[in-house]
């Protein structure tokens, strides 16, 4: 009969059996993981490319709405006007994305008939509802020169907000089973903080005169430098549960989003202060807060889809507790 | 909000329905699935299919065993679960790693050989401390007054945030309808003062139903008889009020670790590090504001 030197060689099923899997894909390597018929102990998130779309065009918008700020604060008329019709342009798009996804779309207003500090979703909600509209008030204001005051009431509520909106989409993945958002809850939101800004940066540098894009170059290349050294430390903390950032397609986009954003960041460092070393900075800045984006969302679909990723940290947490039966 | 758990109550079990509104109510109720007595009749599946008017979820053949139903998800609500080992009944470890049941027909497995199979009716745990009820950000999950866990059909929107929350993979959005669903511990019969229609059907009382205090006692009974007659590996999963998940509200008892079940070994909710990731997104949403202010000042030069 079997003994445990075999154990330790293949993975085994409930009924014994070896796991088929680790044999035809090289995703699971040989440990030891009983589980159901290799079924997945969690449900696949539900959600589609929407949400993916939704935390690009919500950083985008939070981030433009901090160089907007900034910008009217500091006298760079161009660089304010173009931040705030992004922000606006971005958090509308967002909004439209968040419905797309809901299962229920006619039901969107259900996110406002409670509030609830257990569910980031809820509090995001709230957050967005007071947000949208003053990034609404404050281009509008701009574009249609009346009610300066008001525009720049607005634009303080909006900038006051932003880097809520910006980091708690974070916090969002997080709250969830799913191993490899939550197992990241330390760094995803750094990783998200600094993704908005590598994107706000990246288009205002595309899309303003290069007298006033200063601060859009410093933004899209620290933004861009900031996401690869959150998503470095975040996969490096996570130990073995950063495999899902590294394989299949998640590893794929991951790695895409860091050529892009060094990329774009050597060029923003480079060539930014020509218009169009500028606007090829911004695309590739962009494209990688987007692709991070996408990354992490297909991480996670792939951690909840490996039993191995629920049940073998949570086996190890037993059977290193067990002894004492404090915990 | 389950960042703090219930009070317990003077007989060790928790109070969920207290601490969300609910002034008087009942006694908190829920299933003990003793699984060593189920005879995989799949009786539970087809009541709760009747009785909820489950929509099907297809005829599978999976090739696990009698199990042509997967786990559990939007349209299953009970699910029974077959498990092939070989294994003398009653020991403790002998044989448990055997090579492929497939290779040897099920026919020529004598006794002494060793084969055992264990069946269990899995469902949702209706958990002290629910993930899915602290994301759901529309109130369409709630807490009943029986400390059950409920979706409201006519307020969920779909958002699916509920889904990857659950640590158990029970709750799940319905296909060309949008909403999720799950069992609700027939909360229409509770209201009738009648038992839910999976443990009515059950005819080996495998699945018991009744308040929740009662059922841990008869359990506890249950586990120290098994283990006199020799099943050393019986053991209870979720009656432990100081579990990650605040204990379950539908608990079961175990031949074998909870993972060869689907089931996760030391299920925590999510929200309880709720505060933690608030405050680590608090430090990022500063740096970013930081930032701003940085760009700006870099910028003037």
């Amino acid at each position: 009969m079997s003994t445990t030197e075999e154990r330790s060689v293949a993975a085994t099923n409930a009924d014994g059996s070896e796991r088929r899997r680790s044999a035809g894909r090289a995703l699971v390597p040989d440990v030891e993981v009983r589980t159901y018929y290799d079924r997945s102990v969690l449900k696949r998130p539900t959600w589609k490319h929407w949400i993916a779309e939704y935390f690009f065009l919500g950083g985008l918008s939070a981030g433009s709405s901090l160089l907007a700020f900034g910008a009217s604060r500091t006298g760079r008329r161009a660089l304010a006007r173009r931040s705030r019709l992004v922000a606006l342009a971005a958090v509308g798009g967002g909004g439209a994305a968040l419905v797309a996804d809901l299962g229920r779309p006619e039901r969107f207003a259900n996110m406002l008939r409670v509030a609830k500090v257990t569910s980031p979703m809820s509090v995001g909600s709230w957050v967005l509802a007071a947000y949208g509209p003053a990034t609404g008030v404050a281009a509008a204001a701009d574009v249609l020169g009346v009610f300066p005051r008001l525009g720049a009431a607005a634009e303080g509520v909006a900038a006051a907000l932003a880097p809520v909106v910006a980091t708690y989409t974070a916090v969002l993945v997080a709250d969830t089973s799913v191993p490899a958002w939550h197992g990241a809850r330390g760094e995803l939101p750094y990783l998200f903080a600094a993704s908005a800004g590598a994107s706000a940066g990246a288009a205002a540098l595309a899309l303003t005169p290069v007298a006033e894009n200063g601060p859009a170059r410093c933004w899209a290349v620290a933004g861009a430098l900031g996401e690869v050294a959150a998503s470095t430390i975040m996969e490096r903390r996570l130990g073995e549960l950063a495999e899902p950032y590294h394989t299949g397609r998640a590893g794929i986009l991951s790695k895409a989003a860091s050529a892009c954003a060094l990329a774009g960041a050597a060029v923003g460092l480079l060539r930014g202060r020509r218009r169009r070393g500028a606007i090829i900075s911004g695309a590739l800045v962009a494209a990688g807060s987007l692709l991070e984006r996408f990354a992490v969302l297909e991480a996670g679909r792939q951690s909840a889809a490996d039993p191995k990723y629920v049940v073998k940290p949570q086996r190890e947490r037993l059977d290193a507790t067990r002894p004492s039966e404090s915990e | 909000m389950s960042m703090t758990l219930p009070p317990k109550t003077p007989s060790g079990g928790r109070d969920p329905a207290a601490i969300s509104g609910w002034a008087q109510h009942p006694d908190r109720v829920g299933f003990f699935t003793d699984t060593s007595i189920c005879i995989g009749c799949k009786a539970c599946e087809v009541a709760c299919k009747e009785w909820n008017e489950v929509p099907d979820d297809g005829l599978n053949w999976l090739g696990q065993s009698y199990d042509h139903t997967g786990e559990l998800g939007a349209d299953t609500w009970r699910h029974v679960q077959f498990i092939e080992q070989r294994k003398r009944p009653g020991t403790a470890d002998e044989g448990l790693d055997a090579p492929l049941i497939e290779h040897v027909p099920l026919a020529q497995l004598g006794r002494e050989e060793g084969f055992r199979w264990l069946m269990s009716s899995d469902v949702c745990k209706h958990c002290t401390s629910a993930a899915c009820l602290d994301v759901c950000p529309t109130g369409a999950l709630f807490r009943t007054e029986f400390g059950t866990v409920v979706v409201q059909a006519d307020i969920c929107n779909g958002c699916g945030y509920c889904v990857p929350a659950c640590p158990f993979g029970v709750i799940d959005q319905r296909r060309g309808d949008g909403r999720v669903w799950k069992c609700t511990l027939c909360y229409d019969r509770l209201k009738g003062g009648f038992e839910p229609a999976c443990a009515q059907a059950c005819p080996t009382n495998s699945i018991q139903f009744g308040p929740l205090d009662e059922l841990k006692v008869r359990a506890n009974r249950r586990v120290r008889q098994l283990h006199e007659q020799g099943f050393t590996d019986a053991r209870l999963y979720g009656a432990d009020p100081d579990d990650g998940v605040g204990g379950l509200g539908a608990f079961f008892l175990l031949m074998d670790e909870p993972e060869v079940y689907r089931l996760p070994p030391d299920p925590v909710v999510p929200t309880r590090d709720l505060p933690a990731m608030w405050g680590a997104a608090a430090k990022a949403a500063t740096a970013l504001a930081v930032a701003t202010v940085a760009a700006f000042m870099a910028g003037r030069r």
